[in-house]
């Protein structure tokens, strides 16, 4: 594996993971906070999967890091059918104008 | 510098950058394409990681399912480009703050701490091992994921689809 370490992926996963919270702390626009967390998410999968690599713990690593994929794709599915639904009532999907839960 | 650093400092390049972009485009359009680069580039982080398998499943999941569902949401929700990027709540200075001190703490406590590492061997087929697992250790968490996704795809329809009165 040449010269790579451990410390190379968990720098990147860092760096992806502060993105990550800049893009939700940042962003007004509802999907722009989604992009955020799936940042977030890959981030994570890269730890898991690095760490797995570099302790020869088996396939645990890569296990969790299918079911964080798992998760993301319903969390995707689900959070994006609630903006379409808050932009059919408010027409927007600013966060800060969609403060009440109807119209 | 031996081949594979290159080909990872090439891969991490194409990642930081697009998750740049990400996080700073102006429009939510171009941060849902620049989404797509780091998807790609975690993908083949993977690759170089040894886990093909999860390499796979991740360009099936995220750029094949999840970023043109995003897409689908962007479009769909037009007049989109009028929303300011920055928040009222949260400015970016305040924000950029936060997250370099965040940042820099992990960064500090992750060379602080003492990994157990032991140095990997030759990549080998991972498809064996993954099923093997997700059928005897990781079986109920396998069979629960089965019924998340149920309960997320009835959920997606029933809150997306239109009222129907009376």
């Amino acid at each position: 594996m040449g010269d790579l370490s451990l410390g190379h992926f968990i720098v990147l996963g860092g760096i992806l993971f502060a993105l990550g919270l800049f893009c939700v702390l940042t962003r007004r626009n509802a999907i722009g906070i989604l992009m955020g967390i799936e940042l977030v998410l890959n981030s994570a999968n890269i730890n898991y999967v690095a760490f797995a690599r570099y302790n020869q713990t088996g396939y645990d690593g890569q296990v969790f890091a299918i079911f964080v994929i798992m998760l993301a794709a319903a969390e995707a599915a689900i959070g994006l059918a609630i903006v379409l639904g808050i932009y059919q009532s408010f027409e927007t999907i600013d966060v800060e104008a969609t403060d009440r839960l109807r119209r | 510098m031996s081949i594979t650093v290159a080909v990872f400092y090439l891969l991490a390049a194409v990642t930081v950058g697009s998750a740049l972009g990400v996080a700073f485009a102006n429009s939510i359009v171009y941060s849902a394409f620049a989404l797509m680069g780091t998807l790609l580039g975690v993908a083949a982080m993977f690759v170089l990681l040894g886990a093909d398998f999860l390499g796979v499943v991740q360009l099936l999941v995220y750029v094949g399912g999840i970023l043109v569902l995003t897409l689908f949401a962007v479009m769909l929700t037009h007049r989109i480009s009028d929303v300011n990027v920055s928040n009222r709540a949260v400015g970016r200075l305040p924000a950029f703050v936060l997250v370099a001190v965040v940042f820099g703490w992990m960064v500090h406590v992750a060379g602080r701490a003492s990994w157990v590492m032991k140095a990997p061997g030759a990549p080998a087929p991972t498809t064996y091992g993954i099923g093997e697992a997700l059928l005897t250790q990781y079986a109920l968490p396998f069979e629960v994921a089965s019924i998340v996704l149920l309960a997320a795809l009835i959920g997606a329809v029933v809150v997306s689809r239109k009222e129907v009165k009376g």
